[in-house]
């Protein structure tokens, strides 16, 4: 623990030098990963993955960190792609630049952040879930019935895609890849700087015991708002990316099942972790975008071969919400802390029953 | 010099009323006592200088400022740090952590300022990472600096408890029942440690249930029972007074 590497910038010097250089080889490992594997359906997955890391990284600032139960995270996820399609469509005729937008639209998923969060202020545990569950099915519902400016159900199509020097990234996944990989570089630089500084122990605190924070002088109303916008505003950066990339966006993509597959992925990784956040979001992203996928052409071959009509037009895509059902019960049962828990974890569970003797 | 002053402190509940017309003085640089039976409100008492209960009527001063009311984090910040009677410890965080969220009132890092740790969240995060060594250094704890704060024997919560409320460089500490649950080596200690506190300039205010740790070391004592004060005084006197020896033994003891 404390063989950090003091002498690297940023909130690298927190970690310790095995963890550098391990992390290290697997950033440049991502980073070639376009010219190791040629097949541009994998890189396309590999760069959806990014969203769904972005996602986890804000709701573990809201439920890892602070410990607040939302549910409904996929709202913000839509407002920023909605609010990235509203100006860069042909929707209203209107096409501003996407690397403006990206900020932008952080700033407004940020400011619902505060809007939903500032009612929930005084609720806890079941009752904030139950609130912010019913936001995650308001926001969705009303994109999908103002269908005079949201293209109601159909959504809207053709949102510009991002230009950079005169590239047009286009339907390319490469670029795409890319712009994640730099985006979460820069997220998880930023994140770690949170969790190791006041407004990061200001949240873990409200986590673990509101009460006494607030006698620590914590303005738990403050910090629990800075909680959800800044959750949020991650949120809305992947939701602009992520329309950018599909270039067509509709209210069925942002649904409950979006909020659950992201706690799915934290909890999974490990909560309040970000080496355990980047694990869970990962698995879940590769078993979604590849692994389920690829698991049908399989069982289709299989079914061919045996003749099992059931397998040769099984589409295990449609079971991926109870497989990751299967998994949040199977990780709370076997390992509630996650496959990756904080380094704090990992030592008690290390030194269990070796507690500093009495003075 | 009065630090905190009580006028008539009362509060409510519904028809039940949990502190009566209580008034006292707390001098800077002393270690005045709160006693009486459970019940008896001393924890309300607590609570309303704190800032969990607003005073139904009646003034609180701290330092020629009315804080009767003020929301718990505002009066943390002015200068008012307490422990709680069961240990509320940030039981998931480092014992250093535990320290560095008990000076979070004497820090200024922005969200910015945290986000791109910024040159001043840097000194000022160093400051206060060596502050509270100090701290847990003068209490005895530093060498458990890393560990988790819920892995503490219960006698260290309870000091740790008191060096992150001591993390603050409060003017008055509350202690509630720092005693409760400690063996008699342990209340030695505590008592010196009381002392200690005071002698850093620190003001004490102490509910506590063991009757030779409050003889031994407050200046003054004030007894409480239904809600209202019915004796305070210097400890020997207060220990002799036919009122305060039959509100916790009943009468004709």
């Amino acid at each position: 623990m404390d063989r950090r590497v003091t002498w690297l910038p940023f909130g690298l010097s927190r970690y310790s030098g095995k963890q550098v250089v391990g992390g290290g080889l697997i950033v440049i490992v991502l980073a070639l990963l376009p010219y190791l594997d040629s097949n541009s359906s994998h890189i396309s997955a590999v760069a959806d993955a990014g969203y769904i890391l972005l996602l986890a990284f804000g709701l573990n600032i809201i439920v890892g960190y602070t410990g607040l139960l939302a549910l409904g995270f996929a709202a913000f996820f839509a407002i920023g792609a909605y609010t990235y399609a509203f100006v860069a469509s042909p929707q209203f005729g209107l096409h501003w630049s996407f690397w403006i937008m990206l900020v932008v639209s952080a700033a407004v998923a940020a400011a619902f952040g505060v809007i939903l969060g500032a009612p929930t202020l005084r609720l806890r545990g079941d009752y904030l879930a139950i609130v912010t569950l019913g936001f995650g099915e308001i926001v969705p519902q009303l994109f999908q019935n103002l269908d005079k400016w949201t293209g109601g159900p159909d959504g809207i199509a053709a949102v510009d895609q991002p230009t950079l020097f005169g590239y047009n990234f286009g339907f390319n996944p490469t670029p795409y890849y890319y712009l994640y990989f730099v985006v979460i570089c820069i997220c998880l630089l930023l994140l770690t700087n949170l969790r190791y500084s006041r407004l990061g122990r200001t949240w873990m605190a409200i986590r673990e015991d509101e009460l006494a924070a607030e006698h620590m002088g914590i303005n738990t109303t403050t910090a629990k708002l800075l909680a959800f916008s800044m959750g949020a505003a991650f949120a809305g950066i992947a939701g602009v990316i992520y329309a950018a990339k599909l270039s067509t966006i509709s209210p069925s993509g942002f649904d409950f099942n979006m909020s659950i597959m992201i706690l799915a992925a934290i909890v999974l990784g490990g909560m309040g972790n970000l080496s355990g956040v980047l694990l869970g979001g990962g698995i879940i992203a590769m078993l979604n975008f590849l692994i389920l996928p690829q698991a049908s052409n399989w069982a289709h071959a299989l079914g061919t071969k045996l003749n099992v009509a059931f397998l040769m037009s099984v589409d295990l895509t449609q079971y991926r919400f109870m497989l990751y059902g299967i998994i949040l019960v199977l990780v709370m049962l076997f390992r509630p802390e996650g496959l990756l828990p904080s380094a704090t974890v990992r030592a008690e569970l290390h030194d269990a029953g070796k507690t500093p003797e009495a003075a | 010099m009065t630090l905190l002053s009580l006028q008539g402190a009362t509060k409510k509940f519904g028809g039940l009323t949990a502190v009566d017309d209580v008034t006292f003085d707390v001098d800077a640089g002393s270690i005045i006592s709160l006693i009486g039976p459970n019940g008896a409100g001393k924890s309300t008492v607590f609570n309303l200088i704190t800032g969990i209960y607003a005073p139904t009527a009646g003034t609180i001063v701290l330092d020629g400022r009315s804080i009767g009311g003020l929301k718990p984090h505002v009066v943390a910040s002015l200068g008012i740090s307490r422990t709680f009677q069961n240990i509320r410890l940030f039981a998931h965080m480092t014992v250093l952590d535990n320290v560095l969220v008990g000076r979070h009132s004497r820090m200024r890092a922005t969200p910015f300022d945290c986000a791109f740790r910024t040159p001043f969240a840097r000194g000022e995060e160093k400051a206060a990472e060596e502050s509270a060594m100090a701290t847990l250094d003068w209490i005895g704890l530093s060498k458990y600096a890393r560990e988790w704060a819920r892995n503490l024997p219960y006698g260290m919560q309870r000091r740790l408890e008191i060096a992150r409320a001591l993390a603050s460089e409060p003017k008055l500490l509350l202690l509630d029942e720092p005693a409760a649950g400690t063996n008699p080596a342990e209340k030695v200690a505590l008592m010196k440690l009381v002392q200690a506190i005071r002698e850093r300039g620190v003001t004490v205010l102490l509910i506590e249930h063991d009757m030779k740790l409050v003889m031994g070391i407050s200046d003054y004592v004030h007894v409480l029972d239904y809600g209202a004060e019915i004796a305070h005084g210097k400890p020997e006197m207060v220990r002799h007074d036919p009122r305060v020896i039959e509100a916790y033994l009943g009468k004709g003891a």
